[in-house]
């Protein structure tokens, strides 16, 4: 790993620094203080490994970008694969707390996993920070005060393109998602805003490759739009045959979660013009955003998607936390303190934690579209939510 | 739902049989002629479209690429069966499953480290990406027809192959009985070469073709594997003319079910019920039929003969 060596590279200079003036060679593990520790949860392997890859990366650079140090600090950061199961998840995790004795753990892809390592790590009183999931459980009810989300719940997304359906006035729409607990999910956070007709709920089964009994029926129903939640290789199938049906350029396609710049690579220009709702996107007018994305395509050769941008939101936010109490990390009640200020410069902007210590945020209507050297990428169309919390923050205890 | 509908959705569940069919016609090949389990067919089936990536993007041309990837997962389909498979000839089938398990596992991630994690596309070519308009706002493009064509031209060549030429005779040969096959002087062994070979090609032809419109991503041939598995338990293993019949049966069968179960059932039970039972009743509307077809024909509809 790149980062690695060049930790190596400048703890040896900072070693050097030390020895030089007195003339005393000293062991190199002596010169420096303990590290601070962040076991990075992430999927790596299997068939969603690029969503992971991307988190990671964004994390990474972060790090990289602060000299390998988070909070000023000597920072070791110990990336482990999920494989997306939540028995092997929970293995690795209790891993990096019993043995690595990490100070935080991040990252964490799906929602799945995440309901799987929440208890163990928040029961063991280590921050956990969510670079991705961010199920309704822990949002509302079961809500604590070691877990922080850089990333969003996971119904809002959805709920960008409900209330645009909405805003726009259209009258029908036909939905469509994967049959699992995530699609049932993700048509209910569509729901939620949108007020017209739903003239046809469709649930696929998951891993589906083939759409086009489906695309007939949407073609047969002529709604007004059409919205969808197809993640992953399903969704660069879906976006495919749908461009190839002639539907592009008759019904609207909202999704979540469908194209982004994990997906878009394979669906290329068949995927311009369709919409997606999400906090972020890679030409969102920041400066901060800016300075990343360009980093980002330097250091790794590709666009970073939304788990890019909020793996490295994450690395920022616990580098503020770390700051703000000067490295005494065992002080419990100062980190979530310091963590709950979100005192860093966010890639999105607009970014203060909830009572759920879930962040409150813009919310955008993306679409694809090119960009000058011929990439697409999503881009911001509108604004649909300022200043956005979640529907479940009201159910959680904390203050 | 109108008969315009009707129709569009058997002709696509047509072409999800032919596709199928191409899948399936390899895996029945090697399990009937030489009595093994290849789980790794899927594998190739996802080899073939990873070649097709690279070899279009080096010619630059679907044709051109097309020869190319088929000629590439030819040779790696006898060095497959000269490393894995020919060791566990006349073994055990639970032996097999063991091994051709194993190389999914690792061409799943060798394919990741050749080619990335995130999903590919194959451009499709420009000759067959024109369409035709079939109902109001749909259009069917070319190349779904062009495949439907090419599938039905594999299905006629195979039954041609098989029951008209010499190599055929032996194949069906060497099917019935090998060692007598063997004691006649035929090299069994070239002959079992020539046939996994063959059938990794098939199966990298299917996956060459769905990928300009399925997406190209580590993984893509599993799911595919257990519907081919289904069809040739369906049509009788070893038999190609059955694995024709089974692959547009469950083609049919799934897409029908897709469209117009939840509807159907929507006349029978409350609207919200019938969306929740519609879609679980669809996906398991293949297995059901898998279940029929065994229970009164335990050996497929077209058993090969004994």
């Amino acid at each position: 790993m790149v980062w690695g060596r060049d930790l190596r590279r400048a703890g040896l200079a900072a070693a050097l620094g030390v020895m030089l003036p007195t003339g005393i060679v000293l062991p190199l593990g002596t010169a420096m203080a303990d590290p601070v520790k962040v076991g990075l949860v992430s999927t790596l392997s299997g068939p969603s490994a690029v969503l992971g890859q991307h988190m990671r990366d964004g994390f990474l650079l972060a790090v990289k970008e602060m000299g390998g140090k988070l909070g000023g600090q000597e920072t070791e950061v110990i990336v482990v694969d999920d494989e997306l199961k939540p028995d092997v998840a929970v293995q690795k995790v209790k891993g990096l707390l019993d043995r690595d004795k990490v100070d935080f753990v991040a990252g964490v892809v799906f929602s799945n996993v995440m309901g799987a390592v929440v208890k163990p790590v928040t029961g063991n009183e280590t921050f956990l920070i969510s670079g991705n999931a961010g199920p309704s459980t822990i949002a509302g009810a079961g809500c604590s005060p070691f877990f922080f989300s850089a990333s969003y719940q996971n119904d809002q997304n959805h709920e960008v393109l409900g209330q645009y359906a909405q805003q726009k006035g259209f009258k029908k729409v036909v939905l469509m998602a994967p049959n699992y607990q995530a699609g049932k999910d993700a048509i209910a956070g569509f729901k939620r805003h949108y007020k017209g007709e739903v003239v046809e709920e469709m649930y696929t089964q998951l891993g589906q490759l083939d759409f086009s009994a489906e695309l007939a029926k949407i073609a047969a129903a002529k709604p007004d739009a059409f919205f969808t939640f197809m993640p992953g290789g399903m969704g660069v199938n879906l976006v495919k045959q749908y461009r190839q049906a002639g539907l592009a350029d008759t019904i609207p396609f909202l999704s979540a979660f469908t194209v982004d710049e994990t997906t878009l690579p394979a669906t290329g220009d068949a995927a311009l013009g369709f919409y997606s709702g999400a906090p972020w996107a890679p030409n969102l007018d920041v400066p901060a955003n800016k300075a990343f994305v360009a980093a980002f395509e330097k250091e790794y050769g590709y666009i970073p998607a939304l788990y890019a941008a909020q793996g490295y939101d994450a690395a920022k936010l616990i580098d503020s936390a770390i700051k703000a109490t000067g490295g005494k990390l065992s002080d419990k009640e100062a980190v979530r303190a310091a963590l709950k200020k979100a005192d860093f410069t966010s890639v999105r902007g607009n970014f203060k934690f909830n009572t759920n210590q879930f962040p409150i945020q813009d919310f955008y209507l993306v679409k694809v579209g090119k960009r000058p050297d011929g990439k697409v990428e999503t881009m911001v169309d509108e604004k649909v939510f300022s200043n956005y919390g979640d529907v479940y923050a009201a159910k959680c205890e904390m203050k | 739902m109108s008969t315009t509908l009707l129709l569009v959705q058997v002709l696509n569940g047509l072409q999800l049989g032919v596709l199928l069919f191409l899948v399936a016609a390899g895996l029945t090949l090697v399990f009937g002629v030489m009595d093994v389990i290849n789980l790794a067919h899927g594998v190739q089936y996802m080899l073939g479209a990873y070649l097709m990536v690279t070899a279009t993007a080096l010619t630059g041309s679907f044709w051109l690429g097309l020869p190319l990837a088929l000629v590439a997962a030819l040779v790696l389909g006898l060095v497959l069966e000269r490393l894995v498979i020919r060791p566990l000839y006349g073994r055990d089938h639970l032996e097999q499953v063991l091994a051709t398990f194993g190389v999914i596992l690792f061409v799943n991630e060798g394919v990741k480290m050749v080619w990335g994690a995130a999903p590919l596309a194959i451009p499709m070519p420009d000759a067959l990406s024109g369409s035709i308009r079939l109902m109001d706002g749909l259009n069917y493009t070319v190349y779904r027809l062009a495949l439907l064509g090419a599938g039905l031209l594999v299905a006629g060549g195979l039954y041609l192959l098989v029951t008209r030429t010499r190599s055929g005779m032996l194949l069906r040969a060497g099917a019935s009985n090998a060692p007598m096959v063997s004691a006649l002087g035929v090299d069994i062994g070239a002959l079992f070469a020539k046939v996994f070979a063959f059938g990794a090609m098939l199966a990298a032809f299917a996956g060459a073709m769905a990928g300009p419109i399925l997406s190209v991503e580590p993984g893509m041939g599993d799911g595919l594997l257990i519907l081919a598995f289904v069809v040739i338990v369906i049509g009788g293993i070893g038999s190609i003319r059955g694995a024709f019949v089974a692959a547009l049966l469950v083609g049919l069968i799934d897409t029908l079910g897709r469209s117009f179960l939840t509807d159907l059932l929507k006349l029978v039970l409350p609207p919200s019920d019938a969306t929740q039972v519609g879609p679980a009743l669809a996906s398991m509307s293949v297995y059901l039929l898998m279940a029929c077809v065994l229970f009164f024909r335990p050996r497929g509809l077209f058993p090969a003969p004994a």
